[in-house]
């Protein structure tokens, strides 16, 4: 029997269509389809200044923003030859971290309720909502922030921001503690995760996992250790791997990793460099305010900028950072003009999803549900 | 920070094993190489590239064993028209690499690599459903991005962005 699941499903996190061939309750064949969010973002940006990219690099992907921004923003500034001040260097892995803090609790809380554990959902929100104020506070925004731009930092981070930031991590580790006490030893949890939509570590570098995924099947990989962009080279945190590559696996995983950020954060709390926040590259990062009404120069800059955008040289760049959901990386090509020749975004989640059929085949529908929620998918990543 | 100049010679970059496991391979298949930013770039011949993507990958030395992304450039009005771009990784030792292959205008097809990594499936499926590039060999040639009934490939530069055509 054909069973269509989807495209409006609440345990598909978005508009995911999947088509299962079932035999009873068995799982003969799965096809996932996609596409019922493709709004051609590749297509927008050849139309858009540099610039004017970043606020599109938001709409990718609703949980974690910033870290696209901040892909989009190192390619960029690459193909440029453009040095970052350490100040915006050190906001950037924060506030990468909080980004990735905000988006594993979301889909902690999300993959929680979809097996069943209401509590939990309730429990992430309630932290997450303090991340967001934590960004309007920086950016003016909730979610879309586009707070990094192409050669630093849009605003100095506010009065007040440090502090609140020590305030929250300060007493998250606690929260977590809050969280594995519902679920880690539970025995309900442990039956729906343990052992379910297993995957090898061959299996998942074959199929191009990464991230939580690639790591919960024993790959001991992760870009902002082994390739390390935007002076992560400079913190020290543990890379958590699991071997039995199970959604119990990858549960545990992207807990610990909540802890591994906040060790991030405490670092970048502790040692952050005084400075400016924006390259010294008049052609291209928008002038200070102030400047624009004292100095001419400034103001004709800033006029530059913002009508005609500014040239970039020839060339390519493929560059990759570690989303919440894996390697995350932009390919931008320029022909020498403002505008991108393309833009190409590997979505981590387009290629996790091809997990999916491996690893639910042969196995029961009702675990479908749990192995989506393990990969953590956002469609609008996947169909741009 | 001045950019500095690309490097195409061949003899240059022979310390970059993959360059040097190709060459020793089939010298035939390297039909140009540019190093620009820290970034490798391969341009191998059509006809090779599933043979050279399962070389790589199998290297003792330095395997590719990863395949982060498959993507194309419309390089319209020139030809040779598409660039088919392979981003391959090696987790074991941290590199990437970058294989190009060019294709005209007229009939764009090239060998797929899903038999070498089966992650190239739907990298290849939203290549062909954006670009019209076809992969022969691809296990599930459909549009995947687009609905089935679409006319025409959106990422081509000679779409029309507005109005009636």
């Amino acid at each position: 029997m054909i069973l269509n699941m989807g495209p409006q499903h609440p345990s598909t996190h978005g508009v995911l269509r999947l088509l299962l061939e079932i035999d009873g309750e068995t799982i003969v064949r799965l096809m996932p389809d996609i596409g019922y969010l493709h709004t051609g973002i590749e297509k927008t940006c050849e139309a858009k200044f540099y610039q004017q990219v970043v606020p599109l690099t938001d709409r990718i992907d609703y949980l974690c923003p910033l870290t696209n921004n901040l892909c989009y923003c190192l390619a960029v500034e690459k193909l440029l030859g453009l040095e970052i001040p350490p100040k915006a260097q050190w906001m950037r892995v924060l506030l990468n971290e909080l980004t990735r803090i905000n988006s594993h609790l979301v889909w902690l809380g999300t993959h929680a309720m979809d097996i069943g554990a209401v509590t939990v959902f309730l429990y992430c929100f309630r932290e997450r909502e303090d991340i967001l104020r934590m960004f309007e506070m920086v950016s003016g925004q909730r979610m879309m922030t586009s707070y990094f731009r192409i050669g630093g930092l849009a605003l100095e981070p506010p009065i007040g921001f440090f502090e609140r930031v020590k305030v929250f991590v300060d007493q998250f580790p606690s929260k977590v503690d809050e969280y594995e006490n519902l679920l880690t030893a539970n025995p309900i949890w442990l039956k729906r995760t343990k052992g379910v939509a297993a995957i090898s570590a061959e299996d998942a570098i074959q199929l191009g996992a990464s991230g939580p995924t690639l790591r919960g099947s024993g790959v001991d990989f992760d870009l902002r250790r082994d390739m390390p962009y935007s002076s992560y080279d400079k913190f020290q945190f543990k890379v958590p791997v699991a071997t039995e590559g199970d959604v119990f696996a990858r549960y545990i995983i992207r807990v610990q990793e909540l802890r591994e950020s906040i060790a991030i954060i405490q670092q970048a709390l502790a040692g952050m460099p005084e400075g400016r926040i924006k390259a010294d590259a008049p052609k291209v990062v928008l002038p200070d305010r102030e400047k624009m009404k004292t100095q001419m120069e400034a103001l004709i800059y800033h006029f530059k900028i913002i009508t005609e955008g500014f040239a970039v040289p020839e060339g390519e760049v493929y560059q990759a950072v570690e989303s919440p959901r894996g390697e995350m990386a932009y390919y931008v090509v320029s022909d020498g003009t403002a505008k991108p020749y393309r833009v190409h975004m590997r979505s981590a989640c387009l290629a996790n999803m091809q997990l999916l059929p491996k690893m639910c085949e042969g196995h029961l529908i009702a675990d479908v549900v749990a192995a989506i929620g393990s990969i953590d998918i956002v469609l609008g990543e996947i169909d741009r | 920070m001045p950019l500095a100049p690309a490097i195409t010679n061949v003899d240059e970059l022979k310390r970059h094993s993959a360059l040097a496991r190709l060459l020793a391979w089939n010298s035939a298949a390297v039909r140009g190489v540019k190093f620009v930013r820290d970034e490798l770039s391969i341009y191998i011949d059509r006809s090779a590239i599933r043979n050279a993507c399962s070389l790589l990958r199998d290297d003792s030395k330095c395997p590719f064993n990863y395949l982060s992304d498959v993507t194309c450039v419309d390089w319209y009005p020139t030809e040779p028209r598409f660039e088919v771009i392979y981003h391959l990784l090696s987790i074991p030792n941290r590199e990437r690499v970058r294989l190009k292959v060019k294709l005209d205008g007229v009939s764009p097809v090239v060998d797929s690599v899903v038999p070498v990594w089966p992650s190239a499936n739907f990298f290849e499926r939203e290549v062909f459903d954006l670009f019209g590039v076809r992969f022969s060999g691809h296990p599930y040639l459909r549009r995947i991005q687009m609905p089935e009934d679409w006319e025409g490939h959106p990422l081509r530069k000679d779409y029309p962005v507005e109005g009636y055509s």
